[in-house]
């Protein structure tokens, strides 16, 4: 094929046509996630799972660093701003000071970060796992399954995402067993398996039957000694067969969704996404092995659930830390 | 239950010896290492490399005693790049061992993570099972405190013996203890000082490997991140807490893990009297407690720290 001049330049114009429209066309959202925690961690996995799924819809582009240490973690949140990220999904417990100041150099950049405190104006706003509601639940199944009326919990460090779960579970136990006692422990880590199991060893050897797995570790103790437990966050059960009781699930689609949504028409604001892991938004969620939990504690537990849906019954939010009664 | 009730019951001491599993071949390791003159640093990064490589070979189907042996061979590696540092080269020990830590560490995780990138959870194998001996498992008391522990705490067990007979009683043991002592002596009787040191640092290592390996191996049945979680530290305290001798390294070990195993149920019994946290330091203000008692009569290796070049006094 011959080249005429005129043929070049309108395929060359008719190519930078084509590219500058393909790359308006990939104008997705990028999002950018940084954990202190390697994504397999309960918690980061459900943020994971629910960024990846966005992905997938063609909805954002993705990328995360994993295991950033706190110390690091205010120069990876300024290196994704800088290089344009439009959101950075994230925790900050351990920096919370350090991260707002941060928002505030970019705040062209949304900030939606797992925190203990308030959102900031004009773009950071918070998230945690709310779940109470499903923990409540899964505490009314764990005191109906105690015979000997203590139930065990280990729990990673006494702050109030990991309190309030704890207390909504102890509320619920109450429910349906009133006799119930409680043992608690902390471990102060996220990720212990050995040392949450010889906690929990230690909670059966002064009786509990029914433990409370808060944390990695507790499960595989209570199979060992052929004790119940009660997952959080995810769902363990397929892991421990005939262990696990029930577990209260969180999701994160909803709040992903919604801020996904809200920076893509620019009316994203500093905002408490809290309410968006609650029952009634979808956030969380109950999974009951309905083969190891009686037919009139399922009933119970079904009907309580729809009564947390359609808000006539709330379940109270306490962050002080959890102790054994005595 | 009371304190008095904890402290004697078979369940407790049970707890003790399984925490202190780790820690025996970890403070184990880190005799062998600073008796031949060489402190070991490396011990936390080399514990998350036992860890993970015991872990991963069982995972990819070597079996649990073949994880054992490729844990101990990656422990040795990193030892033998301590000792190439430190020995011949005669570089800070305490520079290296911190760089061997950070290192093997976050080459374990490096590994982990490109082999298994997109996993939801932490694979799981079978791990030790606890040993099930005909009736001395019944025993009452030492049936649960000694014979239902898994064989992994025996292997450590043997090992305090072996380190023990090889160091007292044999020519190369006697050796290791002159060439952390005196190298220039060692070196007069024409034995090869960079050798002795070099084979210390890897036999320790590979030891401290094993202490790693316990923790996903026979502890847990996954690895994952930061799972060490100090225990490497630990035993370099230890090992002065046990004046470099393998029996009351066994002591140190066992006393850290009741301490451990302790805390743990008077944090339960009486955790509404007080913070949690003051449960969880407590382990380590006994040890340093118990430290400042021991320690002031420890004998040092006397060439601890000093490097040694052929040909120069």
């Amino acid at each position: 094929m011959k080249l005429s001049r005129r043929g070049v330049i309108a395929g060359a114009t008719a190519l930078g046509i084509l590219v500058s429209s393909t790359a308006a066309m990939a104008e997705t959202l990028k999002v950018a996630g940084i954990f202190t925690l390697p994504v397999e961690q309960q918690w980061i996995s459900r943020i994971h799972i629910a960024l990846n799924a966005a992905a997938k819809r063609g909805d954002i582009e993705y990328v995360y660093s994993e295991n950033v240490s706190n110390t690091d973690y205010e120069r990876v949140m300024r290196e994704y701003a800088e290089s344009g990220v439009g959101l950075v999904v994230g925790e900050v417990f351990g920096l919370e000071r350090a991260a707002r100041k941060v928002a505030a150099d970019y705040p062209e950049t949304a900030f939606l970060m797992g925190s203990s405190f308030k959102p900031q104006e004009p773009n950071f706003s918070t998230f945690d796992n709310f779940i109470h509601e499903p923990a409540y639940l899964s505490g009314m199944v764990a005191g109906a399954a105690s015979k000997s009326n203590v139930i065990g919990m280990v729990g990673g460090y006494a702050i109030p995402e990991v309190n309030r779960l704890m207390h909504a579970f102890m509320e619920g136990a109450r429910e349906t067993n009133s006799d119930v006692k409680f043992l608690v422990n902390f471990i102060d880590s996220w990720y212990d398996p050995p040392k949450a199991k010889e906690s929990a060893f230690a909670m059966m050897d002064a009786g509990a039957d029914v433990m409370y797995a808060e944390r990695f570790g507790v499960s595989d103790a209570s199979v060992e000694r052929g004790k119940l437990a009660i997952g959080n966050v995810i769902d363990t059960s397929a892991d421990y067969p005939g262990t696990i009781l029930a577990s209260a699930l969180w999701h994160m689609e909803p709040t992903i969704d919604i801020a996904i949504a809200a920076v893509a028409d620019g009316s994203y604001k500093a905002e408490d996404y809290s309410q968006y892991s609650f029952m009634a938004k979808g956030g969380g969620s109950l999974a009951m092995d309905a083969s190891l939990v009686s037919a009139d504690i399922v009933a119970a537990v079904n009907a309580r659930s729809a009564e947390i849906m359609d808000g006539s019954f709330t379940v109270k939010i306490n962050d002080e830390a959890p102790v054994s009664d005595n | 239950m009371d304190i008095l009730q904890i402290l004697i019951s078979d369940s407790f001491w049970a707890a003790a010896f399984r925490i202190a599993t780790p820690l025996i071949f970890g403070v184990l390791g880190a005799l062998i290492c600073e008796k031949a003159g060489v402190l070991n640093l490396g011990i936390e990064g080399i514990f998350a490399a036992g860890a993970m490589a015991g872990w991963m070979a069982v995972w990819l189907g070597a079996g649990l005693w073949g994880g054992l042996l490729v844990a101990a061979l990656t422990g040795g590696a990193f030892g033998l790049l301590h000792a190439i540092l430190t020995v011949p080269l005669g570089l800070s020990q305490h520079v290296s061992g911190l760089g061997i830590t950070m290192l093997a560490t976050s080459l374990s995780y490096f590994t982990y993570r490109t082999t298994l990138p997109n996993v939801s959870s932490p694979p799981r194998i079978v791990p030790f099972q606890p040993l099930d001996i005909p009736v001395l498992s019944d025993l009452p008391f030492v049936g649960l405190v000694l014979f239902q522990q898994t064989a992994m705490t025996w292997l450590a067990f043997f090992m305090v013996a072996l380190v023990w007979w090889v160091l007292n009683r044999t020519p190369l043991g006697m050796a290791i203890r002159a060439v952390g002592d005196n190298p220039d002596a060692v070196d007069a009787q024409g034995l090869s000082v960079y050798g002795l040191r070099i084979g210390a640092i890897v036999a320790g290592s590979a030891l401290m490997a094993l202490g790693g390996a316990f923790l996903t191996m026979s502890a847990f049945d996954a690895f994952f991140f930061g799972m060490v979680n100090g225990r490497g530290w630990i035993c370099i305290a230890l090992v002065i807490f046990a004046s470099w001798r393998p029996g009351k390294a066994l002591l140190g070990a066992v006393l850290f893990g009741a301490f451990d195993a302790f805390q743990v149920r008077l944090q339960t019994e009486v955790g509404a009297l007080v913070p949690s946290q003051v449960f969880l330091m407590a382990p380590y203000v006994m040890s340093i407690i118990a430290l400042v008692i021991v320690a002031r009569r420890a004998e040092y290796p006397r060439a601890l720290l000093t490097p040694w070049f052929k040909g120069q006094r």
